[in-house]
């Protein structure tokens, strides 16, 4: 029987993290992800857990660590966000060319210059090419049942993967949600069998030797393939985690994008708002729908290209801009995804919400209002917006 | 060593079975080599103690020579070799092979 709580964004995924007992995290705390670990570490002192919990100078260090503990064949966790990933960054990439199945927590945040704690993208758009699955959060719910998916999916796959949520606006914001039971979650998450430990003094292996010219390509070419065939496990374990818990889980889903005739696409917290602007559209009887992206990596192109090719125009919502002059990473992936059809919606990009300042329903309807006017002139005047900016 | 495709290897660049290195061979860096002359040598083993490489080769405890595979001509043997024997000189690889 569920257990109904309310619980903020980070205090679903540190109680996801208790419920999976990992053997190991290795943490330094960053707003707004530190009550992530900090949780995590009570339940660890409390003795709730069974996990080495490794308090690292840096997060650099922390993800240094994660990367020895899952080489070494641990189940290994950590949390972070905007300049920890940043601070990551070399490593993030050791630990995806490692193929270690290694699962963060990944709290949306803006990056400095200038300095902000508040949500945007820029940190984990920053990361979408160092090779790890990334999975965005609508609520703390999804959050929590990301969490253990990841699990899964980062064993299955040999990639880590991070599972993300919007700062403060999901990450310190309460809702009402369902638990599932410790049994439950360690039933569905299994036990971890790593095929190679370096601990294992009987079969030693050496971990991370370098390549040349000879062999390099050849072992990218085997993490490229991993990323390439990940989606059928990602659906596969969705599926299996909808049976046990009531709650379907998709690369992408839809929101009366069915008979739409506009639609904007986003990613993460944005979805719940839009969702309520479109019941007060449809009650005008416009014909508006939504996209969510929910795996980011590997990048749904078909899937997005099948939903959203009816459609007559689309707004793309970037929480971060590539600064490339060029608009969000969204806008560009999904553009490219879209080419293929032979015949194409049109398109505008919504650069919003940098540095945290609010999408309220008032700045989506205006979205949807210009949506229809594209529409009926069947072309568009401006490409990239900028939404909710001063000039 | 036949070369493998990325459907041969194991993932994640890991190797799966350990002294791999022994069939790598680096001794190409080299531009110096050690030369020893076995009338001085006193077989005091303090070249074999030192060497990074383990390329000092010993065979019932006595210096048989050097392991050219793998030895990099750092000279730390020729320069651990006690100061009264100076029994190894290091030698430019151009004279060496012309
Ligand atoms: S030159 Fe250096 S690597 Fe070569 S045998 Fe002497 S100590 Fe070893
Ligand atoms: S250090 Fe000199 S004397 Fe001693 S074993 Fe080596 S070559 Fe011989």
């Amino acid at each position: 029987m569920a257990k109904r709580v309310a619980m903020t964004g980070n205090e679903a995924m540190a109680e996801a993290m208790r419920q999976i007992n990992p053997d190991v995290v290795a943490a330094y705390p960053i707003t707004p992800a530190t009550e992530v670990v900090q949780i995590f570490s009570s339940f660890v002192a409390d003795g709730l857990v069974n996990t080495e919990f490794v308090n690292a100078e840096s997060e650099h260090s922390a993800m240094s660590a994660c990367i020895g503990s899952a080489a070494a064949g641990a189940r290994t966790m950590t949390s972070t966000a905007s300049q920890g990933l940043a601070l990551m960054w070399e490593m993030l990439y050791i630990a995806s060319g490692l193929r270690l199945p290694i699962v963060m927590a990944e709290i949306n945040r803006a990056l400095s210059a200038p300095i902000n704690i508040h949500c945007d993208h820029s940190d984990t758009m920053g990361a979408r090419d160092c090779g790890w699955i990334q999975i965005f959060s609508e609520n703390a719910q999804e959050a929590y049942d990301n969490m253990i998916q990841a699990i899964r999916i980062a064993e299955k796959v040999l990639l880590p993967v991070m599972v993300t949520t919007d700062g403060f606006i999901i990450s310190h914001g309460m809702e009402t949600m369902e638990l599932l039971s410790d049994d439950e979650v360690g039933g569905f998450i299994g036990e971890y069998k790593p095929q190679h430990s370096i601990l294992d003094v009987e079969n030693p292996i050496t971990v991370g030797a370098i390549d040349f010219t000879d062999y390099y390509f050849e072992h990218k070419r085997q993490q490229i393939e991993a990323m390439n065939t990940a989606i059928p496990h990602i659906l596969e374990i969705g599926k299996e985690f909808a049976q046990l818990s009531g709650r379907s889980y998709e690369l992408v889903e839809g929101y009366m994008l069915e008979d739409a005739e506009i639609a904007i696409v986003a990613l993460g917290s944005t979805i719940g708002t839009a969702m309520v602007v479109i019941d007060e559209l449809r009650d005008k009887g416009i014909k508006a729908g939504l996209l969510k992206i929910r795996v980011f990596r590997p990048f749904p192109a078909k899937e997005i290209a099948a939903a959203l090719q009816h459609l007559k125009s689309i707004a793309i919502m970037d929480r971060s801009d590539s600064v490339n002059a060029g608009g969000g990473p969204l806008f560009t992936e999904i553009l490219a995804a879209l080419y293929p059809l032979s015949v194409r919606p049109l398109v505008v990009n919504y650069i919003y919400g940098l540095g945290g300042r609010d999408m309220d329903m008032e700045r989506i309807q205006g979205v949807y209002q210009d949506l229809q006017k594209i529409a009926a002139a069947a072309s568009i005047d401006q490409p990239i917006k900028y939404l909710g900016v001063r000039e | 060593m036949k070369i493998l495709g990325w459907k041969e290897l194991p993932i994640g660049g890991l190797i799966l079975e350990g002294g791999t290195a022994a069939q790598y061979i680096t001794g190409g860096w080299r531009t110096m080599r050690p030369v020893i002359d076995t009338a001085k040598c006193i077989n005091c083993l303090t070249c074999w103690c030192y060497c990074p490489d383990s390329s000092i080769k010993v065979e019932n405890e006595k210096i048989t020579g050097f392991d050219l595979d793998h030895c990099k001509g750092c000279g730390i043997c020729a320069k651990e070799c006690p100061p009264k024997v100076q029994a190894i000189k290091m030698v430019a690889e151009s004279e060496v092979r012309g």
